[in-house]
């Protein structure tokens, strides 16, 4: 029986063969199933870029091609797709990942492997800084950066009293900590009065909208996404938290976030986020009408960071000229490429790409959330400086 | 933080005991009838928020919305009877593990469908029509439906007393709560009441999430945090005890609120406490303190002796010669292998996972098999020689050898200190607090940013230039996979072996013979959790990096539905179930898109088809 | 000096007496056994000798020595053998096997981890399942047995540690009359020979009767009759309580 089982595993793995060879192969892997509502529309946003290129005649005459791969929300499982991505499937290069663990172990493989990863979603700071390597590059804005952008409105509102209420995990612990550090930076006499650590998914809402109140603090800092920021929500408007609080908030305005709330989207909340409906810029009006006459739905973040991952690729591979990967590392460093935002470029000191994010007002049309009053924060202006960078990301 | 508020957070905490006290006392009627553990309920609970939406969607105004809560309710009641009377009911005469099997495959198909039927986004429900707003409760706003849950739970509560002590049916459901057989002896129609406490606790754990729907989206995630709450809460209970249910999920939801309350305290020697930090396992610290002081649940019985509903296994012996020869044959097969498959080979990656899943399942069927003990939590151990290898590795800069050898330490160190708390128990209690260990361990690595990496884990744990190819590697994993099997075969034919299967077979006889059950099977979870830690540290050094997922409860579920699916009853059970597990998933995973259901309807298909296990479809055909 | 002595000996059950103030003695080499009607307390105050129970009053000496509050393992080991009302075995292994299991424990060998079980004790097992007339099956699962059987092998594990008492509750219950026979007659020889003394509860009045040196009788906790068989069967106490008024001497 074990030898029919592992014979019948090794046939399995012979039986994929290679694939035709003038394809250039983008490995990509992502917690599908678990994390569906996002990547559903990023899968949806990726085949639109393959379709754009792929018409236009490919890069450098050679078709692009996506292998995805479902990494079960499991670093280890994400290491062994990447393994059977790079071996079996014989990928030129590996993207993907959403959450920050699994985007730090497919860095991490990637610079034992010696393969280019391009990590579009992951948004720990450590995947550009303490953890960097010479590999990974991202696309999305990280943590600080979309911290920063928040914590610079933050100031404006001359508020003392802060309290802070974020996912007890790494992500809200570091959004947590920029702003704090921020803050204190730009405003000294800042004080912060609460935390609320809520485990991921599993909010007691009631009760920490009670505390936060209790807390009597001037204004709030908000980092819960997804369900538990749609329980937040509700219980923090039934006992009128939000009412005379000014909330600032990360990813909120992002319709994977927004729109679930539907009417009772919060209004007035400060926050970071994609307003499809509003960019009036050819780029992304370009890539809105695209989308939507394909898919006959509207984009959400997810699908802008898909196009852009294989947009940004692209780019990389042509400027490369191939799909070596030491060419493809010296091509993205540096890379400027035109996207849905604009030209982006991935900065060679920290491989962290330009990608900013808009940052508005929340309000209420039409029964539905949207932002209002907002402007494209580019990512490029919310950095540390460069010797801080160099300090934080280990030398190669 | 006043008098005033700490007394409004205490109506808060009210309001989260009923909604748990509804999720919990379905599964508690549900164990003391059928004494099923229901691993499915939380998938009920989901589908109740989901169904409770749709209707919603088509039903307004106040009529409309408790029509739904109630449609919702009624809709998961038929599909409680539905699986009972097509799957459970022919399982109540297998043994306790594999109807758990049978009900987590239910898991993963009710997952899948639901994320078929509802698409993945989180659907916000309407607030109760009515009840939407708030009244002032000593000057703070507190929300109306939350008032209605904290008069409904007690309402239940006392409905299902009425029920249980003033009705034919009740008096029914409690004999047979008391001695399942000797109710059929005196004439209780067992498959009705069967399927109709079924349909009862499922229906309840569908009002449960209709009734959260005001509070919380439905989302596909739901499943796996509500059966969380509905063990802890009816295990500290008393499993079977609806009262029980009532006071573990009240003490629970309120200390959960007092955390939130106290926010970040000052505390003398121990620096700033950041106490809603806890709430993430406040249960399972619960759950385990109670079980080491009342080994039975706050208000449970001492379960009965169990009778042998199933056969023993056949006794072991030294395995004959042309066995040796064979497994010999094999291993020189497997380890010629790279040399016909080549370094870049996809198998080798493949078969390394195989190899670690083989020695994490075969130490965990030292336990659940010769040792009887069903450990919930075995990843804990898995996790622990993970962490130890990569922070001897990262942090006390030992060379990668040293570190993998020092793997098995760290998950025998764990055994070791659990074990200790973990035999004093047994049955589901015993499971339960295995369980609740490995989530206290898992919240710490999960937390402890400087030390563990926090919820990112720890990177860069590669294995030394010589065995970094992937043909090294695969050789190493092949070896101590091999020595680890031979090391576990050894002891299970040494008098210790012996003894151990004597303390499960018969623990009185044993004791009477002089054997020190407790002392043996400690040992035995320590030696489990070494193997399981060696495991755990091979599997660092082939992923180059480990997180929290390590210890996560569904790596001990993999490694219980591997030995499950193997035959608890074969030696060769573990070795067949995880290569055919992992091969399994990574043929499926990648070709399916609903694959969790896939692998859902494949168990069930084992259960029903072959309880034996594939090693026992293999010994039929011998 | 008797080898087991019970001293007002109590235990309660939420206020029903199930043994009352039991006192008696038992000399090496002594069959005696212990009867009553179902309840009188014959398996609790088994219990409380072999170390399960605990009881409320009084004491159990074994050669002199209290043996109260040992756990069941270590009164095994103060030379305690004891077969259950349900016969109780290792139904995973083979009847050697369970022998041998036995035997480990007493020499105290559970904590090997790198000897082989099969290899140990096996001449000396052998010879206990001769004694109890088992070792043409010895290679036979235990699961498999029938049920007289069982609690024949259940007897060559009470005796693996050569024990000076043997507390056997009910030993032949649910067997053939001819088995019943024949198992109490090797447990007698077993214990002339060995001079041991026997402990037994029992329902079948001819065993009881035709085997025991002295009898007990219990009645709700309480020891109300002790003597030889003749001087049981013309007790009026034990007639009247026992066998009901009026009942026939039984023969």
């Amino acid at each position: 029986m074990k030898t029919r089982i592992i014979s019948a595993v090794l046939s399995l793995c012979a039986l994929a063969a290679p694939v035709a060879a003038q394809n250039i192969r983008i490995g990509e892997i992502n917690s599908y199933k678990a994390q569906a509502a996002f990547l559903d529309p990023y899968k949806r946003g990726m085949d639109l870029a393959i379709d754009e290129i792929n018409q236009a005649g490919g890069v450098g005459g050679r078709k692009l091609e996506v292998v995805t791969r479902d990494d079960n929300a499991d670093p280890g499982e994400a290491v062994r797709m990447a393994e059977e991505l790079v071996s079996a499937e014989k990928v030129d290069l590996l993207a993907g990942g959403f959450l920050s663990n699994i985007g730090l172990a497919l860095g991490d493989f990637a610079k034992q492997r010696k393969i280019v990863y391009l990590a579009s979603e992951p948004l720990t700071n450590k995947l550009v800084w303490e953890n960097g390597n010479r590999y990974t590059f991202r696309l999305r804005p990280s943590t600080y950066m979309q911290a920063a952008m928040l914590a610079r409105e933050a100031v404006k509102l001359q508020k003392k009293r802060w309290a802070l209420i974020y996912p007890n995990y790494e992500y809200g612990q570091s959004a947590a900590a920029t702003f704090k550090a921020l803050m204190k930076k730009l405003q000294p006499d800042v004080e912060f009065v609460a935390e609320q650590a809520t485990p991921l998914g599993k909010i007691d809402a009631g009760a920490v909208a009670q505390a936060l109140a209790d807390a009597k603090p001037d204004a709030i800092f908000n980092v819960l996404f997804g369900g538990d920021l749609a329980k937040f929500v509700r219980e923090g408007t039934t006992r009128g938290l939000f009412k005379t609080i000014p909330v600032v908030s990360l990813l909120t305005g992002e319709p994977e976030y927004l729109d679930p709330l539907k009417a009772e989207a919060p209004v007035g909340w400060i926050v970071t986020g994609y307003p499809w409906y509003g960019i009036e810029t050819p780029e992304h009006k370009a890539f809105l009408d695209a989308y939507q006459k394909k898919y006959s739905d509207y984009p959400r973040n997810g699908s802008l960071v898909g196009y852009m991952t294989i947009k940004a690729i692209a780019a990389a591979i042509g400027k490369a000229g191939g799909v070596e990967t030491e060419k493809l590392v010296g091509a993205f460093s540096g890379l400027e490429f035109d996207s849905p935002y604009g030209k982006i470029m991935f900065r060679p000191q920290d491989h962290q790409s330009t990608m900013g994010a808009y940052v508005g007002k929340t309000d209420v049309k039409d029964g539905k959330g949207v932002m209002v009053d907002f402007a494209y924060r580019p990512g490029a202006d919310f950095q540390p400086s460069d010797e801080e960078v160099k300090k934080l990301r280990p030398a190669e | 933080m006043t008098a005033a508020s700490l007394a409004v957070q205490f109506l808060n905490g009210l309001a989260n005991a009923s909604t748990l006290f509804l999720l919990a006392c379905g599964l508690s009627l549900i164990f003391g009838v059928t004494r099923i553990v229901n691993f499915a309920h939380g998938s009920l609970y989901m589908l109740g928020a989901y169904v409770a939406w749709s209707l919603t969607q088509h039903l307004s105004g106040g009529v409309g919305f408790w029509a739904s809560m109630f449609g919702a309710a009624v809709a998961v009641a038929a599909l409680g009877a539905l699986i009972e009377s097509a799957l459970l009911r022919r399982l109540y005469r297998s043994p306790e593990l594999l109807q758990l099997l049978a009900t987590f495959a239910l898991t993963l198909i009710i997952r899948d469908a639901v994320l078929y039927i509802w698409g993945p986004e989180d659907l916000l429900g309407p607030r109760a029509p009515g009840l939407a707003g708030s009244i002032n409760i000593l000057g703070r706003a507190f929300p109306q439906y939350d008032v209605v849950l904290i008069v409904v739970g007690p309402l239940v509560l006392l409905a299902l007393h009425v029920l249980l002590t003033r009705t034919r049916w009740g008096a029914m459901v409690r004999a047979a709560t008391q001695d399942r057989d000797m109710a059929a002896a005196v004439g209780v129609n067992q498959a009705i009441l069967f399927t109709s406490v079924f349909a009862l606790g499922s229906g309840l754990a569908g009002l449960a999430g209709a009734l959260q729907l005001p509070r919380e989206p439905a989302s596909a995630s739901l499943d796996l945090f509500a059966i969380g709450d509905a063990f802890v809460v009816v295990v500290v209970g008393g499993m079977g005890s609806i009262p029980g249910a009532f006071v573990a999920a009240l003490i629970i939801a309120e200390i959960k609120a007092l955390c939130i309350a106290l926010g970040s305290v000052d505390l003398p020697l121990l620096g700033t406490v950041a106490f809603p930090k806890f709430t993430l396992v406040a249960e399972f610290i619960v759950m385990a303190v109670v079980l080491i002081v009342r080994p039975w649940g706050l208000f449970g019985q001492p379960q009965s002796i169990q009778r042998a509903l199933n056969p023993a296994e056949p006794p072991s012996h030294a395995a004959p010669r042309w066995f040796y020869w064979l497994a010999g044959a094999l291993c020189f097969a497997l380890a010629v292998a790279p040399l016909a498959l080549g370094e870049t080979s996809y198998a080798l990656v493949l078969a390394i996972d195989i190899f670690i899943a083989i020695l994490f399942a075969a130490s965990l069927y030292s336990l659940v098999g010769p040792g009887g003990m069903h450990s919930f939590g075995h990843a804990a151990y898995f996790g622990l020689g993970a962490y130890a290898a990569a922070l001897l590795l990262k942090s006390a800069g030992a060379p990668m050898p040293v570190a993998l050898a020092l793997s098995p330490l760290g998950g025998a160190l764990g055994a070791l200190l659990f074990g200790w708390f973990c035999v004093r128990l047994s049955g589901v209690y015993f499971a339960m607090l295995t369980l609740a260990f490995s989530q206290i361990v898992w919240s710490i690595a999960y937390q402890w940013d400087a030390v563990t990496g926090g919820s990112n884990g720890l990177i860069g744990v590669w294995p030394s230039q010589w065995l970094a190819s992937h043909t090294a590697y695969y050789w190493l994993s092949l070896a101590l996979c091999v020595a680890g099997l031979v090391f576990l075969r050894i002891i299970h034919l040494s008098p210790f072996g012996a003894a151990l299967r004597a303390a499960r077979d018969n623990p009185l006889r044993a004791e009477a013979i002089g054997i020190d059950r407790r002392s043996v099977q400690w040992r035995a979870f320590t030696i489990a959790g070494a193997v399981g830690g060696l495991a755990g540290g091979l599997f660092a050094f082939s992923k180059g990096s480990i997180s929290p997922e390590t210890l996560s409860v569904s790596r001990s579920i993999d490694g219980l539905v591997m030995v499950l699916f193997g035959g608890v009853e074969s030696a060769l059970g573990p070795i067949v179930g995880a290569a055919g597990f992992v091969a399994l998933q990574d043929t499926i995973a990648r070709h399916v898109d609903y694959w969790r259901a896939m692998l859902g309807f494949f168990m069930l298909a084992l259960t029903l088809l072959f309880p034996g296990g594939l090693a026992g479809v293999w010994r039929r055909r011998s | 000096m008797s080898l087991l002595r019970i001293e007002h000996l109590s235990k309660s059950f939420g206020g029903v007496k199930a043994v009352n103030d039991v006192s008696f003695a038992l000399a090496p080499g002594e069959m005696r056994a212990m009867i009553g009607p179902n309840g009188a307390g014959k398996t609790t105050l088994f219990n409380m000798v072999d170390g399960q129970l605990r009881p409320d009053a009084g004491n159990i000496l074994l050669n002199g020595k209290s043996i109260l509050g040992l756990p069941p393992r270590a009164i095994f080991r103060a030379d305690v053998g004891r077969t259950f009302q349900i016969a109780a075995t290792f139904a995973s292994m083979t009847v050697l096997q369970n022998v041998q299991t036995a035997l480990a424990s007493c020499a105290r060998q559970t904590t090997s981890l790198f000897r082989r079980a099969d290899d140990l004790h096996r001449a000396e097992a052998m010879d206990l399942l001769r004694q109890v007339n088992m070792a043409d099956q010895a290679e036979r699962p235990c699961g498999v047995l029938a049920y007289g059987d069982v609690k024949r092998v259940e007897l060559a594990l009470a005796l693996a540690n050569k024990p000076k008492l043997l507390l056997m509750d009910e030993p032949t219950a649910g067997m053939a009359p001819a088995e019943r026979i024949a198992l109490i007659t090797q447990t007698r020889d077993i214990a002339k020979h060995r001079n041991v003394g026997v402990l037994f509860t029992e329902h079948s009045m001819d065993v009881v009767f035709g085997f025991a040196d002295r009898i007990m009788v219990l009645s709700r906790g309480r020891l109300i009759a002790e003597g030889d068989a003749e001087e049981i069967r013309n007790n009026p106490k034990v007639r009247q309580i026992y066998f009901g008024a009026g009942a026939e001497p039984v023969r």
